[in-house]
């Protein structure tokens, strides 16, 4: 009955996604070492709330949630697209080996420059998600080749992503364990996922990606539509199957690689994000895509909210917070699903 | 009906055809032979290189007076051995998964197994710091039994059944929850350091005691491994053959994955995450000796040692002084591997 409702007026859905945003945007401005009240938040955006305040706000919070919108809608979006044009409901970045890529190639990126890029300053940072992407995009190519066989057979998509996700792991371990001890304990707490100590750089390095690719994502929404049909009516219907389809895959290896460059590798949020929005208002790209976009970044917000505070003062990686939660939704899944 | 018989009759043409015996014996011992040899060189290369002739001494003839004896009795000879039986161990495991799954997939390494025992564990180096090896060792040893019987219950729990990506996904969501866990209790009790160095894999911590552990263990594992190994072999031609024949495949099964928790848990508890020497090694075997269990899994169980010793001789090679994890290296092997089973025979609908 809900569904069904849902289904008819998807804006209502997304609105209603919106305002929790909005209301988790909140809390999270509140939360933390420090306990902000909503008062002193309001004042503090006026300009009367106290130079503590501010720089607690403005420099460490905001960022920070920003940054999580923008990872989070990310991948979601970059899941419902590989879910949809791979024709498989568990397809997702994390799982192929997508995130794997660009992480290797950012801490490769880290263990080759680290010392030169010290003196470069700040630059480095936007260096990071091109290098991602560049991470990403080889993965995207060894997993495309080697799951290529008259066509791409979701099962073998998925199986092949294994394999190389386990691949770049184990490249990754090797790397990792060549570190010193103070960079390896950065690597492996930025790999586990996590978007603290983020500062504004990082949130203008990865903003011109978001904004050209999603826009992008949701312009090509109707040729998504076409694509899930099947290949067939696709083609029937005058789209180009295969090139549609490669134009969408670099659109979401593209998202996924920014995401992973400045919030390390957060499996399963690509799964669940649109998974729950296509379960609510129906597989229509149009409606799925921004309302997967907002259900990600809203996801992220509290699971990163949830890593900040409950075992204060210790952080946990909100990729751990994230595959917690997602894991047992994708364990469910697997029982329902053939 | 008409489909039954033709894979009844298939299956027997293929048992007829695809047993090597003869192979497998002269397999069982040039590899038994060559294991010796390898096992004598993993002594004898290391960080400093003993003569050949003092490693003879030093087991043989030992004189607790010199320091090189000292270092063959106390580190290089258990290491050695210790490669062995876990190699030997997780080809075996894999043999069993895949025989009676009948999916050439499934190892311990993609099940969640080695996931489990780090989640013992990263519990046990938080809440219980100090505790002796032997009780470490226990701990994870459960821990992995709990990744098996996760993995194993999802997988058959589902719809369709164990099918080999079933089986993948579930290894990877239940493995993908544990480490979750494990990292949120290692980072919050600043254990995270102890914790990554045991996911690498590695021999260079292999004591006596691990030998200790390994052998009564392991030795019940294979009992029952090889005692079921001709169930295997039947259940491996179907599941209705198996059951047309009399066998009660459920028991089978139980016993098949009792035999992989006690192997594998006590290869994990000892050597870490070694993956992808249970996947390849039973391929290499099966192509060899044919699908006959009784002759697949002793042979695996050979090739299995003389593989791990050997990549643990080239993980002390690679970079020295320093070691390269030798779950790394099996890694290199296995990936490519993996990547061309799940072309070759993943993508078909089974």
């Amino acid at each position: 009955m809900t569904n069904n409702f849902m289904k008819n007026h998807p804006f209502l859905f997304m609105g209603t996604l919106f305002l929790f945003l909005v209301l988790a945007i909140l809390v999270c401005l509140n939360t933390g070492a420090a306990t902000i009240t909503p008062g002193q938040v309001f004042q503090t955006f006026i300009g009367n709330g106290g130079e503590k305040n501010a720089l607690i706000l403005f420099e460490f919070r905001l960022p920070r949630i920003v940054i999580a919108i923008l990872v989070g809608a990310g991948l979601a979006v970059s899941g419902a697209i590989l879910q949809s044009i791979t024709k498989n409901d568990i397809a997702e970045p994390g799982i192929v080996g997508i995130n794997a890529g660009a992480g290797l190639a950012v801490v490769l990126f880290i263990f080759f420059f680290q010392g030169s890029i010290a003196e470069l300053g700040g630059i480095s940072t936007y260096f990071l998600p091109a290098a991602a992407l560049a991470g990403a995009l080889s993965a995207a190519i060894l997993i495309y080749i080697f799951a290529w066989k008259q066509g791409i057979a979701p099962v073998r998509l998925i199986l092949v992503g294994i394999g190389v996700n386990s691949g770049f792991n184990a490249i990754l371990i090797i790397i990792q364990l060549k570190m010193d001890p103070q960079d390896f304990s950065q690597a492996i707490t930025w790999l586990s996922g996590s978007i603290w100590g983020s500062d504004w750089s990082y949130v203008l390095a990865i903003l011109p990606w978001i904004f050209v690719l999603i826009p992008l994502a949701f312009l090509k929404a109707s040729s998504l539509d076409i694509i899930h049909m099947g290949d067939e009516v696709a083609a029937g219907l005058g789209i180009h199957v295969e090139k549609e389809r490669a134009i969408m895959l670099l659109v979401a290896v593209a998202l996924a690689g920014a995401c992973v460059s400045v919030a390390g590798n957060i499996a399963f949020l690509g799964l669940v994000a649109p998974h729950l929005v296509r379960r609510i208002i129906g597989p229509k790209h149009q409606y799925l895509l921004p309302a997967s976009a907002l259900m990600g970044a809203l996801l992220l917000l509290i699971a990163d909210t949830v890593g900040k505070n409950l075992l204060a003062p210790s952080e946990i990686p909100v990729g751990i917070v994230v595959s917690a939660l997602g894991a047992p939704y994708f364990i469910y899944l697997l029982l329902k699903t053939n | 009906m008409a489909d039954r018989k033709e894979r009844i009759r298939a299956a027997e043409t293929t048992s007829r055809r695809g047993s090597r015996p003869i192979l497998a014996a002269i397999i069982m011992f040039a590899g038994a032979f060559m294991l010796i040899l390898v096992m004598i060189a993993s002594i004898a290369l290391g960080a400093s290189d003993i003569e050949w002739k003092t490693v003879w001494a030093a087991i043989f003839d030992f004189n607790p007076e010199l320091t090189s004896h000292q270092i063959i009795r106390e580190v290089r000879l258990p290491r050695a051995v210790t490669g062995a039986l876990v190699g030997a161990f997780l080809a075996v495991s894999g043999a069993i998964l895949q025989g009676i799954t009948r999916n050439p997939l499934a190892a311990p390494s993609i099940m969640g197994i080695t996931d489990g025992a780090a989640f013992a564990l990263a519990i046990i180096f938080s809440f219980f710091p100090g505790m002796a090896y032997s009780g470490l060792m226990f701990w994870s040893f459960m821990g992995a039994g709990l990744g098996t019987v996760l993995v194993f219950g999802i997988g058959s729990l589902s719809k369709s059944g164990l099918t080999p990506v079933k089986l993948a996904l579930a290894g990877i969501a239940v493995g993908a929850l544990l480490r979750s866990l494990s990292s949120g209790i290692s980072i919050y009790n600043d254990v995270a350091q102890n914790m990554s160095f045991w996911y690498a894999g590695g021999l260079a911590g292999a004591k006596w005691i691990s030998v200790q552990l390994l052998v009564p263990i392991g030795a019940v594992g294979m009992a029952i491994a090889l005692l079921i190994a001709g169930s295997i072999t039947v259940l491996n031609l179907g599941e209705e053959v198996a059951r047309g024949l009399g066998q009660r495949t459920f028991w089978t099964k139980c016993a098949g994955v009792l035999a992989v928790m006690m192997l594998t848990g006590a290869a994990v508890s000892v050597a870490g995450a070694v993956g992808f020497l249970g996947l390849v090694v039973p391929h290499i075997t099966r192509f060899l000796v044919g699908v006959n269990y009784r002759w697949i899994i002793p042979c695996a169980a050979i090739i299995g040692a003389l593989l791990l010793v050997l990549a643990d001789i080239g993980a002390r090679m690679v970079n020295p002084p320093f070691e390269t994890p030798v779950g790394a290296l099996t890694a290199a092997i296995g990936v490519p591997f993996f990547l061309y089973l799940a072309r070759s025979k993943g993508g078909e609908s089974k």
